[in-house]
């Protein structure tokens, strides 16, 4: 559920608060059942370490904001030319990407009537972003939900993400942050302090693999769930599960024990999906997983099954 | 589903709906003869005549037994009421959607009899003699509507009194009130003895119809070759001997009880909303834990039973309306909504054995009637709420969800006593009302969207060209929003005031020409006054006005708040104009007032504070307004589909919708407005305050996927709860993808079955009309991300 700028202005507030450490908002999704317990807010930050080739969320990669325009939407009617303070839009452009002296400061997007203009990425106030998380706190109460920093990558704004983390604790909110722990281990375990849950994404535990599908290797990625594991009772890991890619039995096999070995107890398997092709077109950028296919039903029962083996729950459900 | 019941719902889907004129017929052969009676007394006699002739059927392998007309789905006709012409006959049985077959007989009965009787004698026919040339004109412009310009009122649901007293019980209730009628001091002590002797003859009209049920099933008896459907009818029989005349003794008798009690009362008149049992888990469950205790039922006999009763209201298509003004309400439902849960008189948890085995019903029989609901009390057990979660989502739109706590909190403001609110309910789409005591009639809808053209055309209406509101000045003259909302107001006030001064005339046409003496009976305090349900008689008299397209209308005057007087991107005058035109030449600007203004549904106090402005200036100029029986005024929020009627007749509007397309549904957002997710509906739906209305309206679409699992039942049945914490009146949801909508428009036929919520009811999505088919698929889908 997209909150986007309506969101920034629906709280009522500025970015102008001095002092306070501004983060870089992709997007706020209200109504998010899957991002931990009950119904959460989900505030996904912008900027990530990995480039996983089955990203479904490639404008969250970069860190900072960039455009994301959606061509059928344009009319043609050049407004976003004429609000150029820069001069630099070509007339009726809405689906070229930031061009030579563009400094995405959004006027574009502002007069743009139709949303064929759109900004992935705006800065936001902790105590912005903390008003927002609020309004949904009846639907917390009553279902156990609460608020998720996911991304991107959230702990790569850890100042930020520190401190809406522990306003929202204050608060009474439950905190969960996602992670794929490819991050400052101090930063993590800043955060950890403030955090009521860890999901903690693992892709493989083969390091050639990883570096070949992510771009890094995984040693840090590892080392740092270990640490995690050490000092944080509540941790799901979540396994992206990528036909011919990371399904193997070899990787599965090694991801539950090593997940064993660190006494973790829960792990969700996630089947990959393709509902992210469409951004890489508006991004115009290559999608490499074009030809691979969701997982089969008895293929994810057997990889559930193997893990299980290790003693481990295996979710989501 | 036994075989029985799978069978008799099979015959009830495939039979196709016609139009019966035996009853206008009867109607009209005693009407020519008709004796020097008092009023009262001739509608009673109207009724026994009718009961004592028309034909009975008793179908194969039938449990619960009788017809409104000679057979399912055979709809009669009301001349009393409104008088069909022969061209109506024609658009009823050749139009495309909800169709009625008509028969070269029924054209000629209505030629030669029906018509040349009843054509300047109807109560419409009277109607329009007297409502005033500017409620015409507001009424030709499509501000408002009006319910009884072809139905009745009535508009009420039954309580538990016919379980505890049967008709003879009540009538000895009227027998101790005509004893008890003091000549000497009460000045009004013969017109209450002639309603009074109305309401015992009209008792015996059903009583008589009962038997002669028991007649025909003897009949049959007599003749059956089967050995066990033998045993069935002579059961039939005695059941019908028995009720409803007396209190029923058995689950099976209670059942039959009701359903004679509910044909009563729509043969009687052709009341709007038909008639609904109300709280029938309530109602049942002294029969079933009785006989399920001293083993006389099971639980499987109970369910098929019930389902032979589920199928009896699917077989009463709602009677066709005259002329072309089907779009008002282009369905076959007649609106009995029973209500499940709740809690009971004394406060507590109302969910019992009955209230499970009922939402299996509704689970297994998917039929367009009777729609259901559940009532949620915070006091109601977390696995009635889950339970019907499960069939919600499920996608064919039953039951919807009310918050039980809300409607007594309602109906305890509008002066109920808290025991009257507690085994009160929701009827028709969402209305509130004390169920057995109440008269609360819906007046009409009310284009709000029609109202705020009207004020941007300083009191034309630019689709007839036809000056109907108050000239209250050039919109383009205006400087300050103020002024906008000013002429808006004093336009608003102009319309009720045209709409409530015809509806005095109404209410007074009906209680002075059409007393409707069995409901009476069935209605407190009508035996304790003398006095009838169309007078004033119930204990608790409402009348509601439905505003229709509330989003609709804060969103335009969040646009000309936002664009004009706050970010100035356009002027007063320009935008005016573009409405005018339809947005031609001016899409740039369309697209502007779409997608970059505060829209209500987004949790967004910039919007939201519209509807609030919008709701307080409704009760303002309707709440507590009195009428001439006695009555009450207050507001109702639903749409039935009377915002796509609306939407046809009024103009482009600010917030950058075209002309003729739909206006918002309930209290839904507009189409496509909301984009924050349904969360920040729910939170701007609660800014409005719903305890100052008499229901609201709220739509939520889901795709299946959304409610995968447990985790998905659990998180809507969250979603729920939250929304009552908020004091939410009602919600229901649509499960189902825009493809499979899609799907279903370009293949009806394998998709017949589809069933939607549309608004306080649920449709089959083939029968609904283009536009409205449209209108659904563009309800917001919420998607999961």
């Amino acid at each position: 559920m997209s909150t986007e700028a309506e969101g920034t202005r629906a709280a009522g507030r500025q970015v102008d608060e001095p002092g306070d450490p501004i983060g870089t908002i992709l997007r706020i999704a209200r109504f998010a059942i899957h991002d931990g317990p009950g119904i959460r807010t989900t505030v996904f930050l912008k900027g990530c370490p990995l480039r996983c080739a089955w990203c479904h969320s490639p404008e969250s990669q970069r860190a900072a904001p960039e455009f994301m325009p959606q061509p059928d939407r344009c009319i043609r009617c050049g407004s976003c030319t004429a609000a150029c303070p820069h001069g630099v839009l070509p007339a009726a452009l809405a689906d070229s990407a930031a061009p030579a002296g563009c400094t995405t400061c959004g006027a574009c997007v502002e007069a743009c009537p139709t949303g064929a203009r759109e900004l992935a990425g705006h800065p936001m106030t902790v105590d912005t972003l903390v008003a927002l998380v609020e309004r949904d706190r009846i639907f917390y109460d009553e279902s156990g939900g609460g608020v998720t920093f996911s991304g991107g990558e959230p702990l790569l704004q850890p100042e930020f993400v520190l401190e809406a983390a522990a306003s929202c604790r204050a608060e009474g909110i439950h905190v969960a942050v996602d992670t794929c722990g490819h991050v400052d281990p101090d930063a993590l375990l800043a955060v950890a302090r403030e955090a009521d849950l860890f999901l903690f994404d693992l892709k493989t535990v083969d390091e050639a693999a990883h570096r070949r599908l992510t771009g890094v290797p995984n040693d840090l990625i590892l080392s740092n769930l270990e640490r995690l594991a050490a000092v944080h009772p509540r941790i799901i890991v979540r396994f992206p599960l990528i036909p011919g890619v990371n399904d193997d039995e070899a990787n599965v096999r090694g991801i539950g024990a090593l997940l064993a070995s660190y006494r973790l107890t829960r792990v969700d398997v996630l089947p990959y999906h393709r509902a992210g092709l469409a951004k890489y077109h508006r991004l115009q950028q290559p999608y490499a997983l074009e030809e691979i296919e969701p997982p089969s039903p008895s293929h994810l029962a057997g990889v559930v099954k193997r893990l299980a083996g290790f003693g481990l729950i295996v979710g989501p459900s | 589903m036994t075989e029985r019941v799978a069978r008799l719902r099979q015959l009830s889907l495939d039979t196709r709906p016609t139009l019966s004129t035996e009853r206008a017929e009867l109607m009209t052969e005693f009407y020519r003869q008709a004796p020097a009676v008092p009023l009262p007394i001739l509608r009673a006699r109207s009724l026994r005549h009718l009961m004592e002739r028309k034909a009975i059927y008793i179908g194969e392998g039938e449990l619960i037994v009788g017809e409104r007309g000679p057979r399912p789905k055979a709809t009669p006709t009301y001349p009393e009421l409104c008088c069909h012409t022969l061209d109506d006959f024609e658009i009823l049985d050749t139009r495309e959607k909800i169709s009625f077959a008509v028969s070269d007989e029924a054209r000629a009965a209505y030629r030669d009899k029906v018509i040349p009787f009843w054509h300047d004698r109807s109560i419409r026919h009277r109607m329009f003699e007297q409502l005033p040339q500017e409620w015409k004109d507001a009424y030709e412009a499509g501000v408002f509507t009006e319910f009884m310009e072809q139905r009745a009122p009535g508009h009420t649901v039954a309580d538990d009194k016919i379980y505890r007293k049967g008709l003879a019980g009540l009538q000895a209730d009227i027998d101790r009130q005509l004893a008890s009628l003091d000549f000497l001091n009460d000045l009004e002590a013969y017109d209450k003895k002639q309603q009074l002797l109305g309401m015992r003859l009209a008792a015996d009209a059903v009583i008589r119809f009962a038997e002669r049920h028991a007649e025909q099933a003897e009949r049959l008896a007599a003749v059956e070759a089967d050995p066990t459907r033998r045993a069935e009818l002579e059961l039939i029989a005695a059941t019908c001997r028995h009720v409803p005349r007396q209190p029923p003794r058995t689950f099976w008798e209670a059942l039959q009880a009701y359903w004679f009690v509910h044909l009563g009362v729509i043969t009687e008149l052709n009341t709007w909303d038909s008639f609904c049992p109300g709280r029938l888990d309530q109602h049942l469950y002294p029969f079933y834990k009785r006989e399920i205790e001293a083993g006389t039922l099971t639980r499987e006999r109970a369910r098929e039973l019930l389902q032979c009763f589920w199928v009896k209201f699917n077989n009463q298509p709602a009677p066709p309306k005259v002329g072309v003004t089907a779009a008002e309400s282009g369905t076959y439902t007649d609106f009995s909504n029973i209500g499940l849960g709740g809690m009971k008189a004394d406060g507590s948890d109302g969910v019992n054995e009955v209230t499970y085995l009922l939402l299996e019903v509704i689970d297994e029989m998917r039929l367009l009637q009777p729609s259901s609901n559940i009532q949620l009390s915070k006091k109601n057990p977390e696995r009635f709420l889950r339970k019907a979660c499960e069939v919600i989502r499920k996608g064919w739109g039953q039951p919807s969800i009310f918050n039980a706590d809300m409607v007594v909190a309602e109906l305890v403001r509008q002066g109920k006593s808290v025991e009257d609110a507690r085994c009160a309910g929701t009827s028709g789409c969402v209305e509130a009302g004390a169920f057995g005591k109440e008269s609360y009639i819906l007046t009409g809808y009310f284009n709000l969207p029609k109202v705020l053209e009207i004020t941007l055309n300083d009191g034309l209406d630019p689709r007839t060209g036809k000056t109907i509101g108050l000239e209250t000045g050039d919109p383009a003259a205006f400087t300050a929003f103020d002024q906008v909302l000013d002429a808006f107001a004093r336009q608003l006030r102009h319309f009720i005031d045209v709409k409530i001064a015809g509806n005095q005339i109404i209410e007074r046409l009906y209680a002075a020409c059409m007393p409707a003496p069995f409901l009476s009976i069935i209605t407190d305090d009508c035996i304790a006054k003398g006095r009838d349900y169309n007078n004033g008689g119930a204990r608790y008299n409402t009348r509601y006005i439905m505003p229709v397209g509330p989003a609709t209308t804060a969103d335009s005057l969040s646009a000309i708040q936002y664009h004009v007087f706050d970010r100035k991107t356009v002027t007063m005058e320009r935008l005016v104009k573009a409405t005018r035109d339809n947005f031609a030449g001016a899409e740039p600007l369309r697209q502007l007032l779409v997608n970059k203004t505060p829209k209500y549904g987004n949790d967004d106090e910039y919007a939201d504070r519209f509807v609030e402005r919008l709701c307080g200036m409704l009760v303002r100029d309707i709440d507590g307004r009195r009428g001439p029986t006695g009555s009450t005024y207050h507001v109702n929020y639903l749409s039935t589909t009377c915002h796509v009627y609306f939407g046809s007749v009024c103009g482009a509007t600010p917030d950058g919708r075209r002309a003729g397309a739909p206006v918002s549904d309930g209290i839904s957002p507009a189409h496509g407005a909301d984009r924050n997710g349904p969360t920040a509906v729910i939170r701007s739906a609660a800014r409005m305050d719903h305890a100052r209305s008499g229901g609201t309206l709220l739509n939520q679409k889901f795709t299946p996927s959304l409610l995968d699992g447990d985790d998905g039942i659990e998180q809507l049945a969250h979603l729920v709860r939250s929304y009552f914490k908020l004091d939410g009146h009602h919600i229901q949801f649509n499960v189902v993808t825009a493809d499979t909508l899609r799907a279903a428009q370009k293949d009806p036929e394998k998709y017949r079955d589809l069933i939607v919520r549309v608004a306080g009811y649920s449709d089959y999505f083939c029968d609904l009309t283009k536009e409205l088919q449209e209108e659904i698929i563009a309800r917001t889908e919420q998607r999961q991300f």
